[in-house]
């Protein structure tokens, strides 16, 4: 079935109201009635945007749980330093199966490919994405890497055990015989096509699909950001892809190509998946970076603090993070020592420049303290914790003495659990968006509070006990002094997250069983996606507000107050001024 | 589609100067390499966008800061609505990937799935409809 798409003609006059009630019988020129398939087959079919959104979000949300699971049994196995709740292989295996659940098939979907499919047409104006079929076909291969990545668990010699980094010569078809290793590598293949699609399908609506007036540097910054993603995301995953199809062949069809027997070489390996590895940290990161630049000003009730400079930071940060790969190398004596730790200090700037512009925004902001926003400051706290330690390992000295200690360890959950807030902060944001319905703020809120102090207290015991040298990747450790003590701690903390996670599932369940309506726009945000009916119709807008600003819909909403109440700090931002703007293209 | 070019073009260029001062520095191949089909991935496209913007001459609606819903009114394209073939296609694929594991006897499922969806894709497009 196919539909043709017209963009609304109709201006949206302020005063009278958003025209737009979720019921999209006039939508789009009256050329079409949606009678879609309903039930499973709308699930197997669809190419709605918004329903591959869905998809994907609560498929990587799934996989959270279970990666998280995986994370809980290893916490329970290092309370004690010689504990026997797992063998040493098992152990091998759920921390390599725990790393790759997390990384593969949790952040990365839910952010560029869960809320993004769902938003960034949204924000933009558009129908939908510029390529529908593809973008489901993203999602399948996502579902089916997913399964093949799990299918590991259920076949003899169990999951891949060689770190989700798969080093070489831990990956050789002698190191690691089965099945287990060959389904890892598949999962990786299905999953990284799916990345690719997504990203080829961002980058063209948001080139191709923009509404009128909505010029580039008027797109929400989450839109910018997924450009970016968009962007990086095509520049890494193929070398990654590349990598794959020669260990396949490495293991399979005798080539050696990481193998020293034969004249290869194993550390090209390491090359390859940093150079995916490190622009993959990017792609993670960014689009939470997006989420929280939306959720801060709108609880500051005020303009995003310095926009250009938001984008300045966001493409530099992508151009730099192509050029970093190695310092994961350091400790193998074979990389150029200053052009990876120049390359990676640099990074620090326009990161910095970020954490300064949403403190920036929040500055003399009515600051709001909703979940959205709990979770939101929550992830700039913590994710300045992991910056911060990371520019010590961006130095090679100190990168000598704890590369391979807890010290990285914890330096990377500050990393991603900030992103594991960000990505609630961008749960409690859209949510009403994306069911009509609100979430309790009150569960809410103590969910933010144990995940956000269950994170401390299971990173910094880790840093302590890194920096005593304790080794990562071991089931058992030396019964030095307050080793088990630090480890207790940072299984407390872990304990913590997992309820947390328990405090959401209630949450929606109870969203769905006394459901407050949401309405259009609950939080008075200013993108346009707060301009459609909550969840917005088939192919999304019956009319659109005029685009004069980064700020529609707080333009037409708040059409006699051009000032805000902000005092000095948007420079960067004036608010609308419709009449007297230039085309300066 | 002129600040589009601009974006990728300067990524490209950024990548093609610090791939010449890797490759330079160090003279290690495979980074060199990388970094080489990064700054083609920035500069191909990135003329592409500028080609394409020099022909079609000037701004599209979406480009220009004054232009207003009425400017932009019109079919934008043919959407699916749905279809079954990504789901036939992405099913194929998964088998083929489990050949890689479980024996080629899977590739027969896996290719005969993925030639029906690309025929099944096809025809659908021919009935006007996007990717
Ligand atoms: C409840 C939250 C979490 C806990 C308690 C936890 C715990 C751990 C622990 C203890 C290790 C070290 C295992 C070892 O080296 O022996 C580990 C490794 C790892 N974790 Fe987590 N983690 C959590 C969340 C996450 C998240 C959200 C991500 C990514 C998005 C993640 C990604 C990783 C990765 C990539 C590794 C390295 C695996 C390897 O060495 O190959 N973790 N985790
Ligand atoms: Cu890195």
């Amino acid at each position: 079935m196919t539909d043709l798409i017209e963009r609304p003609s109709t201006e949206a006059v302020p005063g009278h109201g958003a025209p737009t009630h979720g019921d999209d019988d006039h939508a789009h020129g009256g050329d079409h009635e949606h009678h879609g398939p309903s039930g499973i087959l709308k699930w197997l079919t669809s190419t709605d945007h918004k329903v591959i959104g869905i998809n994907y979000t609560v498929t990587s949300i799934v996989m959270m749980v279970i990666g998280g699971a995986f994370a809980e049994v290893i916490r329970a196995q290092l309370v004690s330093p010689t504990n026997t709740l797992v063998t040493f292989q098992q152990y091998n295996q759920l921390f390599t199966m725990h790393g790759s659940v997390m990384i593969y098939l949790f952040v990365g979907p839910f952010a560029f490919a869960g809320l993004a499919n769902y938003l960034v047409p949204l924000q933009v104006g558009a129908p939908d994405m510029a390529f529908p079929r593809l973008n489901a076909l993203s999602y399948w291969l996502y579902l089916s890497g997913s399964i093949t990545m799990l299918l590991g668990f259920f076949v003899t010699g169990g999951p891949a055990a060689f770190g989700w980094v798969g080093y070489a010569p831990l990956t050789s078809a002698i190191n690691a015989p089965g099945a287990g290793p060959d389904l890892w590598i598949g999962a990786l293949m299905l999953t990284g096509f799916s990345a690719i699609f997504s990203g080829v399908n961002l980058i063209a609506t948001i080139f191709y699909l923009r509404a009128p007036g909505m010029t580039l540097f008027r797109m929400p910054i989450f839109t910018w950001n997924m450009l970016v993603t968009g962007i990086l995301i095509l520049l890494a995953f193929p070398v990654l892809t590349a990598g794959l199809v020669m260990l396949y062949c490495d293991r399979h069809f005798g080539t050696h190509i990481f193998e020293v027997q034969g004249g290869g070489v194993p550390l090209l390996w390491q090359h390859i998946f940093w150079f995916w590895g490190h622009p993959e940290v990017y792609i993670l990161a960014l689009p939470f970076f997006g989420m929280v630049t939306e959720v801060i000003p709108t609880f500051s009730r005020k303009p995003l603090f310095g926009y250009k400079g938001m984008v300045f930071a966001t493409l530099t940060i992508a151009a730099l993070s192509l050029g970093v790969w190695a310092h994961h190398m350091f400790t193998t004596g074979a990389v150029l020592l200053p052009f990876f730790s120049i390359m990676s200090l640099l990074i620090a700037v326009p990161t910095g420049i970020k954490i300064f512009n949403w403190i920036g925004t929040m500055w003399g902001g009515n600051l709001v303290f909703s979940t959205a926003m709990l979770m939101a400051i929550g992830f700039v706290v913590t994710f300045l914790i992991g910056g911060i330690t990371g520019i010590y390992l961006a130095s090679p000295p100190l990168d000598f003495f704890t590369h391979d200690t807890y010290f990285v360890i914890a330096h990377f959950h500050s990393v991603v659990m900030a992103l594991t807030l960000g990505a609630f902060a961008g749960i409690y944001f859209w949510f009403p968006k994306i069911t009509g319905k609100m979430l309790h703020e009150g569960w809410g809120k103590a969910q933010f509070w144990l995940l956000f102090i269950g994170t401390q207290v299971f990173t910094v015991p880790l840093y302590i006990v890194g920096l005593h040298g304790m080794p990562r990747r071991m089931a058992v450790y030396p019964n030095n002094p307050s080793w088990q003590n630090l480890n207790e701690w940072s299984s407390v903390g872990a304990l913590m997250i997992g309820i947390s996670t328990l405090l959401f599932v209630v949450n929606v369940i109870q969203a769905y069983r006394k459901p407050i309506p949401a309405g259009d726009n609950p939080w008075d945000a200013s993108t346009l996606e707060w301009f459609t009916s909550s969840p917005p119709p088939h192919h999304n807008f019956v009319s659109l507000p005029p685009i004069r600003s980064e700020r529609p819909v707080w333009d037409y909403n708040h059409p006699d107050a051009p000032a805000l109440a902000h005092g000095h700090h948007e420079t960067a931002t004036p608010p609308a001024a419709p009449a007297e703007q230039e085309a300066h293209a | 589609m002129k600040q589009e070019s601009v974006i990728l073009l300067l990524l490209g260029v950024f990548f093609g100067f610090i791939g010449v001062v890797y490759w330079g520095w160090g003279h290690e191949d495979g980074g060199g390499i990388m970094l080489l089909g990064a700054f083609l991935l920035g500069m191909l496209p990135g003329f592409y966008y500028l080609w394409w913007y020099r022909k079609s001459g000037g701004n599209r609606p979406e480009d220009r800061d004054d232009a207003t819903v009425a400017d932009g009114a019109g079919v934008v394209d043919a959407f699916p609505s749905t279809s079954i073939w990504p789901f036939v296609l992405g099913s194929g694929c998964f088998f083929i990937v489990l050949a890689l594991t479980f024996g080629t006897w899977l590739l027969v499922p896996g290719v005969g799935l993925l030639l029906s969806a690309l025929i099944g894709a096809t025809a659908e497009s021919r009935r006007g409809g996007n990717v």
